[in-house]
Formats: structure tokens, sequence, C-alpha cells
């Protein structure tokens, strides 16, 4: 293979691959969405629906044992970093085969063993425990680095400054992906902020912000990949501002009193994911046929998961006396 | 509690000093990080003094004032395997960082099903006595008491401090250190080498026959005081140290007051929804027909902490208090 066809085959593998996340996430969302809403199940999301560009450049562009803390809204980078989906739709549904048995719940998801280390449903509280887990990894001598994820309501907190400055100070591999969807909750950004660029509170930390096209996934990729490589190097942290939208409101129901329609429908028209589908297809890296596989594979694999999942028991009500304490002696009952 | 067969007079500043030391020589995964940690300042109180020269600022790392992210830097360290000991300076500013361990350490374990765990141990002092005012002075144990998945220490001995704290830098789970700055100057006999003392054993500091005295750090000493107050007038006090509040050892305090038939507890945390009162519910439920008298409690009362130093004294317990108490329980005339 020449270094042309090689470049080919790769650029056509990473679109593969990015494709491929980007509709397993948006199945994964949907196919919640579409059984909360017919009472197949009672349970509570925080649609990512929109914002699966990220997810999808930030899990290609991660190793393995690179290391992801993300938030209550994050089902979506937790498919992008590799969460099998039996785990992942077992926690959200309380089932014994979730990543936590049910302890955790949708909010509370972790999975060590492909890098998912914490999900926090408190705003902001993820960007400390990133520069720890940086920390451990420099003093571990190991070259992995730390995506932590959190959305532009999350850059207003105390713990996120402080979490910025000491990473910054410490110039440890932190990459902090704000995934700017415009709205903290039901407040639009311009109500919460007196900056026009979440990106530049990055300077008052000494640290290099990009603000990119969160919407575009290779762009996402290109982006973390080089804040991953000049972490690995020992060059510090790195701040993208990842310009998105949440197309379904704060969580599942949200009437969405306060989204103005001309704002949502010109979002839903740019819609990331027919957009990069055919953006491929235009390219030639994907089929009109390819393309169409990927998106029935997505649905497939999500509804086979699920059905395994709600075959699945309820945890055991013993659970709650196991892992809790390691030690239990003395514990009150 | 195990004795070495060498023992030296230690402050408890010394002895924590001590436990610091030989756990950064005895295992890499432990480091330091907090404010003012580094020499020369060595710790607002020195505690930590000596400790950067020899181990190095890699081991004993100084921070901004940020105690949000000493805690989530500490936690996220203790996720990856790290041993790490966050110093929060004041109590008081523990409330900075309670979001990262109440919500993340404490949960940690349990959430993830066993997949992750938290390590860690936080050092905090409480600085009451000295004078500093409201937001300097308070112990707020009971508030980690109350969430479920931290442990919480609080030695009154240089010798317990030593063992407790080298117990805890090693427990697979988020211990809560408590010192008491007003007992940093304490002397005592402390072994030397590796001293372990088991998390969740309570201590008799002494025995007694006629009441129970049930305490914790800094009301520990003035429980003694009260006991000698007492035997002066032929009243045998027993003080029971818990050491620990998470676990509680229960066995040893029920045991205590089921000889004795009468208690008092007693803290420098507030009395009102205070730990003596988890305590005091539990001696009442399962020792009811045995008591002669109602459990006591004396605690701090339930007001900001003054800064003048007459009115701070109005506020907190004393050795004084302690033995009226027992009194009381007893059905002594003061």
């Amino acid at each position: 293979m020449t270094t042309t066809e090689a470049a080919a085959q790769s650029a056509e593998d990473l679109a593969r691959d990015l494709y491929t996340k980007m509709t397993l996430a948006q199945a994964c969302d949907e196919r919640l969405r579409q059984g909360i809403a017919r009472g197949e199940f009672a349970i509570t999301i925080w649609p990512s629906r929109g914002q699966e560009a990220i997810a999808a450049g930030l899990g290609a562009a991660l190793r393995t044992d690179d290391r992801l803390v993300t938030t209550y809204r994050g089902l979506h980078d937790m498919i992008g970093k590799g969460v099998p989906l039996e785990e992942l739709l077992g926690e959200v549904l309380g089932r014994a085969v979730g990543a936590g048995r049910g302890k955790g719940g949708t909010m509370h998801i972790t999975c060590p063993e492909v890098g998912v280390m914490l999900t926090t449903g408190i705003v902001g509280a993820g960007v400390p425990v990133a520069v720890g887990l940086a920390l451990a990894a420099r003093q571990q001598g190991s070259d992995r680095v730390v995506a932590v994820c959190f959305g532009d309501g999350a850059t207003n907190t105390g713990s996120f400054h402080e979490g910025m400055n000491l990473a910054a100070t410490w110039q440890l591999p932190v990459i902090f992906v704000c995934q700017n969807n415009l709205f903290a909750e039901m407040t639009p950004i311009g109500d919460t902020m007196h900056i026009e660029r979440v990106a530049d509170r990055a300077l008052a930390h000494g640290m290099p912000g990009h603000r990119i096209d969160g919407n575009d996934p290779e762009a996402v990729y290109q982006a973390v990949s080089e804040a991953a490589e000049q972490g690995r190097a020992g060059e510090g942290p790195t701040f993208l501002e990842c310009v998105t939208f949440r197309f379904k409101g704060h969580y599942m129901g949200d009437p969405q009193h306060y989204m103005p329609p001309e704002q949502l429908a010109a979002a839903e028209a740019a819609d990331p994911i027919p957009r990069y589908r055919q953006k491929l297809i235009e390219a030639a890296l994907l089929s009109a046929a390819d393309a169409d596989e990927i998106e029935q594979q997505a649905a497939a694999a999500v509804e086979a998961a699920l059905k395994e999942v709600l075959s699945a028991p309820e945890p055991d009500g013993r659970e709650l006396d196991v892992d809790f304490f390691a030690d239990m002696k003395g514990i009150p009952a | 509690m195990t004795i070495a067969a060498e023992t030296r007079t230690l402050t408890m500043a010394g002895a924590i000093n001590e436990a610091l030391d030989e756990a950064l020589a005895a295992d890499p995964r432990v480091f330091l990080l907090g404010e003012d940690l580094a020499d020369p300042a060595g710790g607002v109180s020195g505690v930590t003094s000596g400790l950067s020269t020899k181990y190095g600022r890699d081991r004993v790392l100084d921070t901004p004032i940020s105690e949000a992210a000493i805690a989530g830097a500490a936690i996220g360290a203790a996720i990856e395997g790290r041993l790490p000991v966050a110093e929060i300076m004041i109590m008081d500013f523990i409330t900075i960082a309670l979001d990262q361990i109440v919500n993340v350490a404490a949960k940690a374990r349990f959430m993830s099903a066993g997949r992750t765990g938290c390590p860690m141990t936080v050092r905090t002092a409480s600085f009451g006595g000295l004078g500093s005012g409201a937001t300097h002075s308070q112990s707020l144990e009971a508030w980690f008491m109350h969430v479920p998945g931290i442990k919480v220490v609080v030695p009154s001995t240089p010798a317990d401090a030593k063992g407790l704290l080298t117990a805890a830098i090693f427990d697979p789970d988020p211990c809560l250190f408590l010192e008491t700055v007003a007992l940093y100057g304490t002397r005592g006999e402390v072994p030397s080498g590796t001293h372990v003392v088991e998390i969740g054993q309570a201590d008799v500091k002494r025995s007694g026959s006629d009441v129970s005295i049930v305490c914790y750090g800094r009301a520990v000493v003035d429980a003694l005081q009260a006991a000698e107050e007492l035997a002066a007038e032929g009243m045998e006090a027993e003080v029971v140290d818990l050491r620990t509040l998470v676990p509680l050892d229960i066995d040893t305090v029920l045991e205590s007051v089921g000889r004795t038939r009468r208690a008092v507890v007693a803290h420098y945390s507030v009395e009102f929804a205070g730990p003596g009162a988890e305590i005091a519910a539990q001696i009442n439920s399962r020792l009811f027909g045995r008591l002669a008298a109602p459990v006591q409690r004396v605690g701090a009362r339930f007001r900001p902490i003054p800064s003048a130093r007459a009115l701070e004294a109005a506020v907190f317990p004393n050795a004084h208090l302690i033995a009226e108490a027992a009194r009381r329980a007893t059905g002594s005339p003061p």
C-alpha cells in the first residue's frame, strides 16, 4: 500500500468509526426516549441528542486507557469511549447487569475498563477530580491523558475554576471539553455569563483555549488529538469549547418553554448526524448503502442490548450491604 | 492498642508528623497536598514541617487556596489507587470542599459497585478555643457522620493520633481525620516505629463504676479532669474515648454504661443535633430498662462561636460542665 493509499484507508476508517459512534449514541438516546414516551419503562434521562459529534470525535481520539469524566448528560460520551451497551442501558434501567448493578443510575456510571472513572450529577464537580486522575497518571509514569466533559453552565462554578487553575499550575495532561449547547439547564447562555466565547476563560488560567465546531466530529477529533499529544508530551492542559446544541431540552419531557422555536428549528436543520453522512457520501468516504447499514446496525445493537437488559433481574436487596465500606464492621445497618 | 517495645514523649503535632513521615517512607503511593504544607512553612501549625525537604515537593504538594480542588485532586488520585493525604487547613474551610467529599468520595465505591474506591484521607483541624471567631473555630464532624460513606476519626492523645492516622492513610475508604489545635502541644508517650490503632475501637481512658463519660477529641481531656474533680467527691467516673465516630464502637459504650447505668456524652461540636444525640439515642434504646438516669449531654451551645475569650468560653463545654452533668446523672446535687 502506498502512503497515499494508507492515508485514504485511514481517513475511511476514521470516518466509519466516527459515524458509527454518532449513530450508536443517537440510537441509544432515541430508543430510551421512545421507551419512556410509550410507558415501556419509567426512568429519567438527560438527552444528549444533537451533541453526538463531540462524543464521537473525543472517543476516537482517545486511547482506551485514557480517562474520561463526564456528566448526567453523558450517555453519548460513554458510548464514544466504548462503554458496553448492556452495562450502560442496564444502569439506566436499574438492572443487575448495569455498570454499577443499579446502585449508580444514569447520572453515576463508572467503567474503568474503558477509562470512564466517574460520572457526576453535580454540575462542575468532575473538573477537580479529573485533575487528580491526571496527577495520578503523572505519579505512575503513564502518558495517559484525562478528558473531562461538562456544559457551558459548569464554567460558572467555583469547582471549574479551581480545577482549571490547578491543572494549569501543575501542567497536568487534562483536556477540558466544554460541550457548549447554549443552555445552562433552562437558561440561555447570554443570561448566565458576560463573555462571548467560553474558550476565553482558559486565558485567565494561562491555558490554550480553542473554540471549535462541536457538530463536526472531525474537528473535535483533530482538536482532541492535538490536546492529547500535548498532554502526553508533558506540555499541560487544553481547554476546548465545542459549540453544539441540545435538541430535546434539559431532561426527557422538558416542554422547553424557554426555547425560541426558530432557534430549535435552525439547529435541527443543521443536525450533525445527517450533515456528517452527507459530507462522507460527497467525499466518497462512505456509500449511502454503507451509511444505511451503519444506522441499521446501531439500532439493532441498541435493540439487542435493551432486550438483554430488560430480561435481566432487578438488583438483589443484598446489594445495599456490598461495595459500601470495604470493611463493614461497626457500620450502621 | 498495639504497644511497641519502645516509646518516647512526643507532642500531638509531633506524633502526627511522625505518622506522615513513616507513611511517606513506607509506601510510594502516599503523598500530601494542601495549603502551605511544604517547607519552610511546613504547615500553618508546623505539623508537616520537614517532610517536603525529606521527600521532595512531588510528594508534599503545596496547593492554591482551593479547597474543592484539593479534595477533588485527592479523590481523583485515590480513584487511581494512590494514597493521598489532603489537608484542609481549618475545619471551617471544609465547607468549600463538601461537594467533593460528600458527593464524590463518600459514594465512589458504592455507586460504581466496587469498580472504583477512594482511599483518601482528609486531615483537618478544629481551631476552637483560640478566639478566632465563628468561621475559624467549628467542630463539624456531625455533618460527616450523617453522610454514609466516610469514616470519621478524632484522636485525643499523641499515641492515638499516630496510630489512627496511620490506619486512616492505609484504609481503603475515605477517612476524615479531625485534629484539635488546642491539643497540638499535648505531650504523651508514643510508640516508635509502625504503630496502628484500628479504626472503630473505643478506648477506656479511665476506669470507674459510677458514671460513664462518653467523649472524643478535646472533650476527653476535659472528661479526665472532670473525673479527677468527681473522684475528690467519691464518685468514680469511667471515661470512654470513642476515637472514631464512624464506625462507632457502640459495644464498648454499651458495656460501660450497662455497668455504671449512668452516662454523660460530651463533645465540642454543637450539642443540638450533635454526635451526642445519636449516641444518647442508642444508649436509651438499648439500655432503657437498665439506666438509672436519663443520658446527659454536654456540647457547644447553639450559637455562632464568638471571638472574645469570655464569650467563647461560655459557648464551649469544659471539665466543670461535664462534672455537673455527671452529678445530674447520679442524682448528687452540685
